[in-house]
């Protein structure tokens, strides 16, 4: 069995409005199992068009992308949202919680929707994950009820119920002080060395990249190294 | 799909919009509940509208019509028989009202499967004398019970009861008729036939069907009376009037019995087809106004999806990027509008059936329907079971169209959008 989780094949993406503009120039590129990588760049280079492209949530481009061997390329919406669902857990930088249910809930809700487990073992499986992040105390809090660092690791919690292949972020820091920002890395950090995560993130926080295990700059579309 | 989930995520969006929701509700109770009143009110009244012309009217009637013959002397002779025969001043031929054997066309009548009951009846002109004043009327020699089981003609006395006609010599006049004429229950009626008898009867009984036109001149007496008065034999009968059990068949057989018992027959839509056009026009219209209050509680609905989604945008989107699907995204919301119409709807049964209620213990005197108390209304189930269907509808198209516009978000762009 191959090593690799993650794998695009000249891919390239275009935006039409309100130009016809090319984001990204025919990307190559790989992730390992159990790879700790950052895509950094400067504020337009298309490094979180990338990852949304990886996410499987925009399916407008050209080219191929394999996850977990499996080209993903051209599936339909329902196939690509049981995907997600499965393989894929996400931090974003608003960390996008759902305001009507409680934290608890909120991290059960994908493994929910994947329905592989009862519903208790989803909670046990749910209550551990927010343990390891120290926000057991909080599960049956209400969103509104937390601060911003802490709703980014209620959100890391629900990115895990699954036990994804790949925790993509899109800028999981970006809101956050530096201690939260720390205390993140040190999460992410933590989940590849004890558990072999692989983790896709995007930042324009130096120190955070610098810290993980592989870089990858782009510019203007292209990957640079 | 998970229906389970996606119905306590549906339940939960709800909850934190739960004002909105109850007024999205209220709107399709509101409008239920208004359709089940309206047409239930409507329909009572036109049951007791119909009911003053249908019930009093027999579904076929069997008599002699007074007309020429068809076929003149000359069309039978031999000799021109064949020829082209113009006859100037024909008069109408006097056959007697009177139907031939209409004894055994009744038992012959009973016998039919179709036919519910066979009421003989003689009408003739008569003359009320009061003092040296005449009025002209009508006197109606009717089998008592038999026309009571038809016709339900104690539901239009004023007093008595129809059944004291069974009593020798008495009579049972027209409310309008007892007015004019200052008789009451008890006083005696000098009556004259066009032949010229002239008999005094005891009046026990006042009778008001509502039409003027027909309080004024009637009477009821008995069969037996009828032909005393006119002098008649005991086989003597100018009307046979049938009720059958379904009325739309009555042109059929009004033909068939034409045929068969060479009588002249006429059938209830042919005289009454004025109110065969009002009723279906009061239904159309009572629909009508239900269906409309319905489309603009569905408009209701569809606005509040429409603003919920608008504010629920980034749950969507987070529901999406977690690997729900456009459809189980669109369903949220199917749920939530069927759940709104489902609830509002089962509401506006109960305040429709609440609503109904109060109208029927609403006094309601009028001179022309003595026996009626209050407002009439019509409890026909089908009417629930319309407005319910209905709701669903409504709702389900309501919340189609936001739910579509949800299932379509693309997350990326909303949660780029921050």
């Amino acid at each position: 069995m191959s090593n690799i989780v993650l794998e695009t094949k000249k891919l390239t993406k275009y935006f039409n409005d309100p130009l016809r503009m090319q984001v990204l120039k025919e990307i190559d590129l790989q992730v390992d199992h159990g790879e700790f990588v950052s895509i950094v760049g400067k504020s337009g280079c298309g490094k979180s068009t990338l990852l949304y492209l990886l996410s499987t949530m925009d399916t407008d481009y050209e080219g191929q992308i394999y996850l977990d061997e499996e080209l993903i390329t051209g599936k339909t919406d329902k196939e690509l949202a049981q995907m997600r669902n499965e393989s894929i857990g996400f931090v974003f930088q608003f960390h996008y919680l759902l305001n009507e249910f409680n934290v608890l809930r909120n991290v059960m809700l994908p493994g929910l929707k994947l329905g592989k487990l009862s519903e208790e073992e989803i909670e046990q499986n749910a209550i551990e994950h927010l343990r390891t992040l120290d926000m057991h105390e909080h599960a049956l809090k209400m969103p509104n009820q937390l601060s911003g660092g802490q709703k980014q690791r209620v959100a890391i919690a629900r990115a895990l119920i699954n036990k994804p292949l790949i925790i993509m972020g899109d800028e999981p820091t970006g809101n956050l002080d530096k201690k939260n920002s720390d205390i993140v890395f040190d999460i992410f950090n933590q989940l590849t060395k004890e558990h072999n995560q692989t983790l896709l993130i995007v930042t324009h926080d130096p120190d955070f990249a610098n810290r993980t295990h592989r870089i990858i700059t782009m510019e203007d579309g292209k990957i640079l190294s | 799909m998970n229906f389970k989930l996606v119905f306590s995520i549906a339940v939960h969006l709800m909850r934190s919009r739960l004002k909105q929701t109850v007024i999205a509700g209220v709107g399709v109770t509101f409008g239920i509940a208004m359709f089940i009143t309206l047409v239930s009110f409507m329909y009572g009244m036109n049951d007791l509208l119909d009911g003053l012309i249908i019930n009093r009217t027999p579904h076929v009637r069997l008599y002699n019509e007074i007309k020429p013959s068809e076929n003149q002397p000359v069309n039978l002779a031999e000799k021109h028989k064949h020829d082209v025969n113009f006859i100037h001043s024909i008069k109408p031929k006097d056959r007697g009202k009177s139907i031939y054997n209409a004894k055994s066309i009744i038992q012959s009548l009973k016998q039919d499967q179709r036919v519910f009951d066979v009421a003989p009846k003689i009408t003739t002109p008569v003359f009320f004398n009061s003092g040296t004043i005449e009025i002209s009327g009508v006197a109606n020699g009717i089998d008592v019970l038999i026309e009571e089981k038809l016709f339900s003609l104690n539901d239009y006395m004023v007093e008595g009861k129809i059944e004291d006609l069974r009593q020798n010599n008495s009579i049972v006049i027209g409310k309008g008729l007892s007015d004019k004429m200052l008789l009451k229950t008890g006083d005696i009626i000098k009556i004259t036939t066009p032949r010229g008898n002239l008999a005094s009867m005891k009046i026990v009984g006042i009778i008001q069907i509502g039409i003027a036109d027909i309080d004024d001149i009637t009477s009821y007496t008995s069969l037996t009376m009828a032909q005393k008065l006119l002098g008649a034999p005991k086989n003597y009968i100018t009307d046979i009037q049938v009720k059958i059990h379904d009325i739309d068949l009555a042109p059929a057989l009004a033909k068939e019995y034409k045929n068969k018992y060479n009588v002249d027959t006429i059938d209830f839509q042919t005289t009454n087809s004025q109110f065969e056009t009002g009723t279906t026009i009061r239904s159309i219209i009572s629909y009508a106004v239900g269906i409309v209050l319905l489309i603009v509680a569905g408009f209701g609905i569809y606005n509040i999806l429409n603003m919920m989604i608008f504010e629920k945008m980034d749950s969507i989107a987070i529901l999406k990027a977690t690997g729900f699907s456009g459809n189980d995204v669109k369903w949220i919301f199917m749920i939530l509008s069927m759940v709104i119409g489902i609830c509002g709807g089962v509401l506006g049964l109960v305040f429709g059936f609440i609503f109904s209620n109060i109208i029927d213990v609403i006094p309601f005197n009028t001179a022309a329907l003595p026996t009626v108390k209050t407002f009439p209304v019509n409890y026909n189930p089908l009417f629930y079971i319309i407005g319910i269907t209905f709701a669903l509808i409504t709702t389900f198209i309501a919340g189609l169209f936001p739910a579509l516009k949800a299932s379509k978000v693309d997350p990326v762009e909303i949660i780029r959008g921050k």
